[in-house]
This record gives C-alpha cells, sequence and structure tokens, in this order.
C-alpha cells in the first residue's frame, strides 16, 4: 500500500542514482579519451608503438599487445586449473566435500590485489629469473599471478554450468557403458559448453581490467613483447603509473588508453552474456 | 524357456529405506516380461538393479545375487561397462543426448572404442531402421537430436541401446512422457524387438503389461508378490494383493 510505494520510489530512487553515477563516469571518461584519439587519428593511437608523452608521441600498440599477451596468458592457465576444479568438484568428488570447497574458492576472490602482486614478487619473479632467464618481471609472471586470480570465477560459473546440465545425460551415458570420465568429455562439457565459454570469457574481463598485481610482476616495459620471458607494460598499468604527474594532452592520452580497455571489457562482457543466455541444452520433455 | 536373468534373494537398502527386500524373480530369454505395481513399489528399483544403475546412488546397499546367465553381476569382478553394454537400459523420459542424431546412436560404438566413421555409419543406419526411424531421419543425421519429437527422441534412445547389441533391454516406463497414439507405436516397437532381446519393462499402466508382455511380476512394498504368464496374472491370480490390484482395488 502507501508505505510500499513510497519504499519503491526511495529504491528506485538509489538505484537509478548508482546506474546514473556510472553513466557519468562513462561520459566523462569519453568526454576526456575520444578528442585526443580524433586529433591524432586512429591510426597513430592504435597502431603506433611510440609512446613518448614529453615529445608528444601517444602510441599504445605496445600495451594493447602487453594487455592481450597477459590476459590469454592467464586464462590458458586460468581455464586449464578452473576447469579441472570444477570437473573434479561436479563429478568426481562426494557432494559435500564440492559444498566445502567451493566457498573457500570463492573466498580467494576476496584477497587483495596486491597481495597476489607482493607474493608474486617475492616468490614467483625470481624463480623464472633463475630458471628461465630474463629479468622474471615478465607476461608469464603476469599470466600466472592473473591465472591464479581468476580461478575463483571461472570456477564458479563453471561449476554452476556443470551442475545445471540434466541429470538424465549422466544415466543415459553410464547406461550405455560409459565410464565417468568419457561421459564428462563426451556429453557432459558438450551440454555446459556455453556456460564455461561464459565463465572463460568472463575471467578474461577481470585478467586485462586488473592493475595493482600486474604492475608489481609485469615489469613495465614499453615495447611489445616477443617472448613470455619479456617484461610488458598493460593498458591499465600505463594508467596507474603515469596518471599521478599527467597533464594537458598527456592526461587527455591516459583517458583515451582507460576507453579503449573501457570498450574492450564491455565487448568481452557482452559476449559472455550472449554465451550465458544461450540456454542450457535440455531434451524437450525433461 | 531359457533364464537369462535371476534374482536370488535380492535385497537393497537406500540409507535405512528398505527398497527390495528378498526379491527371487526368474526372466525368460527372448521374451517380455513386465513388472508392474503401484507407485514407490520398488519396480524400478528392482529394473536398475538388473544393469547396476544403483550403483550411482549414494548410500545405496545390495544383498544376495542377480544372475545373468548364470554368472553373479553384484560380484565386485563385474565389468560394469561390459555388463551394461549386455543390458541396455531406456529411460522413463526421452533422454537424447545434446549432440546430433548420428552421435546419439554412434555414442555406445564410440564409447567402446569404435572411432571410425566408416564403420560406425552400417550401424546407426541398422539401427535406426530396427526402430523404423531410419526413413524419417536419414537426412537430418547432423542435425540435433533435441529437436526431434517425444516419440522420436524415445525411439532414438532405443536405437542408441539397439546400436550396441545388447541381450537384455530394460525399459523403465518408456512410454509415460508420450501421447497414446506414440505409446501404441512404441509398444509395437517393443513386440518387432522381443524376438531378438530379452526385455523387461517397468510400467504402471497394466493394460501395457497385458498388450506387450508374456510374463508378468507384481510387486508391492519391495516384495516380488506373484509372477506368472500375464494371462494367469491378470485372470487368475493366486495371490490375493495381486487380484485386488490388477482388479483395480487400489494403486
Amino acid at each position: 500500500m502507501k508505505q510500499d510505494k513510497i519504499i519503491g520510489a526511495i529504491l528506485l530512487l538509489v538505484a537509478l542514482s548508482a546506474i546514473s553515477g556510472l553513466g557519468l563516469i562513462t561520459v566523462f571518461i569519453f568526454r576526456e579519451g575520444v578528442p585526443i584519439i580524433l586529433r591524432l587519428g586512429a591510426r597513430q593511437f592504435f597502431l603506433s608503438t611510440d609512446w613518448e608523452p614529453s615529445l608528444g608521441k601517444f602510441g599504445i600498440l605496445s600495451m594493447i599487445g602487453g594487455s592481450l599477451a597477459v590476459t590469454v596468458g592467464a586464462a590458458a592457465i586460468g581455464v586449464v586449473f578452473s576447469l579441472g576444479l570444477a570437473i573434479v568438484l561436479t563429478q568426481f568428488s562426494p557432494p559435500g566435500l564440492s559444498a566445502a570447497l567451493k566457498p573457500l574458492i570463492e573466498l580467494l576472490a576476496g584477497i587483495p590485489s596486491v597481495v597476489y602482486g607482493f607474493v608474486g614478487v617475492v616468490t614467483l619473479v625470481p624463480l623464472i629469473r633463475h630458471t628461465l632467464g630474463g629479468p622474471g618481471l615478465s607476461v608469464l609472471a603476469a599470466s600466472i599471478v592473473l591465472g591464479i586470480m581468476i580461478l575463483p570465477t571461472i570456477t564458479s560459473i563453471a561449476i554452476d554450468a556443470l551442475q545445471a546440465v540434466s541429470p538424465t545425460y549422466l544415466e543415459g551415458s553410464i547406461a550405455l557403458g560409459a565410464t565417468r570420465w568419457q561421459t564428462v568429455t563426451m556429453v557432459i562439457l558438450r551440454a555446459a559448453r556455453s556456460g564455461i565459454v561464459a565463465a572463460v570469457i568472463l575471467g578474461m574481463g577481470r585478467a586485462i581490467g586488473e592493475t595493482m598485481a600486474v604492475i608489481m610482476v609485469a615489469g613495465n616495459a614499453l615495447e611489445v613483447p616477443h617472448s613470455l620471458l619479456d617484461p610488458v607494460r598493460t593498458l591499465t598499468s600505463n594508467i596507474a603509473l603515469e596518471m599521478g604527474y599527467a597533464s594537458g594532452a598527456h592526461r587527455q592520452a591516459l583517458f583515451a588508453t582507460g576507453v579503449t580497455l573501457f570498450v574492450i571489457i564491455t565487448l568481452l562482457n557482452i559476449a559472455a552474456l550472449g554465451f550465458s543466455r544461450r540456454r542450457p541444452a535440455r531434451s524437450r520433455v525433461g | 524357456m531359457a533364464k537369462k536373468i535371476e534374482t536370488q534373494g535380492l535385497d537393497l537398502y537406500y540409507g535405512k529405506f528398505h527398497a527390495l527386500s528378498g526379491v527371487n524373480l526368474s526372466i525368460e530369454s527372448h521374451v517380455i516380461t513386465a513388472i508392474i505395481g503401484p507407485s514407490g513399489c520398488g519396480k524400478s528399483t528392482l529394473l536398475r538393479s538388473l544393469n547396476r544403475m544403483n550403483d550411482l546412488v549414494h548410500g545405496v546397499r545390495v544383498a544376495g545375487r542377480v544372475l545373468l546367465d548364470g554368472v553373479d553381476i553384484l560380484a565386485p569382478s563385474t565389468n560394469l561397462s561390459l555388463l551394461r553394454r549386455r543390458v541396455g537400459m531406456v529411460f522413463q523420459r526421452p533422454n537424447p543426448f545434446p549432440l546430433s542424431v548420428f552421435d546419439n546412436v554412434a555414442y555406445g560404438l564410440r564409447v567402446h572404442g569404435e572411432m571410425r566413421r566408416s564403420h560406425l555409419l552400417p550401424v546407426v543406419e541398422s539401427s535406426l531402421q530396427s526402430t523404423l526411424l531410419w526413413d524419417e531421419l536419414k537426412d537430418k543425421l547432423d542435425s540435433s537430436a533435441l529437436e526431434l519429437s517425444p516419440e522420436q527422441q524415445q525411439r532414438l534412445c532405443i536405437s542408441r541401446v539397439v546400436a550396441v547389441k545388447p541381450e537384455v533391454l530394460l525399459m523403465d516406463e518408456p512410454c509415460s512422457a508420450l501421447d497414446p497414439i506414440a505409446t501404441g507405436r512404441i509398444e509395437d516397437l517393443m513386440r518387432a524387438l522381443a524376438g531378438g532381446y530379452t526385455i523387461v519393462i517397468v510400467t504402471h499402466n497394466m493394460q501395457q503389461a497385458a498388450r506387450v508382455a508374456a510374463q508378468t511380476a507384481y510387486m508391492l512394498l519391495g516384495e516380488l508378490v506373484e509372477v506368472g504368464p500375464t494371462a494367469h496374472i491378470f485372470e487368475n491370480p493366486k495371490d490375493k494383493r495381486t487380484e485386488d490390484y490388477v482388479s483395480g482395488l487400489y494403486g
């Protein structure tokens, strides 16, 4: 009644102000960043590797390369471990164990990224330097740290996708003489495919947007990486490292870097949404 | 007639629930045996003991013996993959995999190691022919099995089992998700298959048992009350409880 209406109106106002806050941030970033892209030309901005703010050169290609390299690396590492974990917890362990472990995995998502970065710098970077050579601060180090950081995201969504697969598939497959493992690889992963792809894309979105841990372990050199052991600078690192002292065109170029990042992450999220909206395949009468 | 399957003193517990108690049932070779009884009487549980599908249930305990051609399948040394190849199962709700028609029928063969498409194709064709699906689906082998009608899906599930050349077909209320016309056609199919396979069907539809089965077993509260030729069970039951059930007093 009347009280409900008032509460409804208040909640609507709160929701709208949160959304409009996001909208304002978006508008602000684009207003600050887009003009310099237009002035330099998209080609100059996106396809040049020269980033020398003091000379007025703003090419972000090496950072796009750096972001892509660590994101793909992180996804490769994250997918292997997350999918393995999700399969074990949903298919090969007693229900009590997965119920106990899933919250623990989700807890991993709550550890601050600076902690991941710190552990990476103290243990992983020297390890890579001594065993594989190079500076240690590298694509490889960043990929491993990010791979671990996105593990909770991918695992948790992949578990949901696997649990949504109709148990009648399992029965049908076992009844034909298949082993549990054959059933997983031949039917269950196929049935959960769209959800798993969405999980991986969302994980990649997290990886490409991560900043602190990457700054600590990636080395931040301004060059297109040629090997996994080369140091790289990502789009996020670039903004975080330089925003403190940037002004004028330099500051605008950093906003333009942010616009680039924003567009990439939005596209990833749209793709993930598209995949997860595809209903898990189910038998029509099932 | 030869005994294909024989259960001896079969007891089964789900946790503390005593689902089957002392079931002694002989299933004749190459005929259709129906298991009837009210909901919850243990008939599906009994059926699922014959290919050890109950192993999937947590906390299940089984005692007694289930002999397939005289060999106890409850023995720990049983090769479950081979057992389920010999004793195939069709479920209550059609459950084709979210794969193509071809991949559904070829599934069992692939599971058992046959990967060459040239070897799979003739088996897929003959399996679909045995369930009268080939003419309808020969041009749709690559489309998804989930797009078929429920009856076609159930026929496909039967084809999928037939493809691995089982000796026994277990059917757990295979028509309960189908309309009466589709049910009639699936029953025709069962009769056509009966010569080549030993078929055990669980149904709560007494007319269905009367129409298809040579032998009928009546179960109540986890016990096998009576088993015999179908006509005897329906017209001249020995046990009062069977008579009450088949005459429609309860169930």
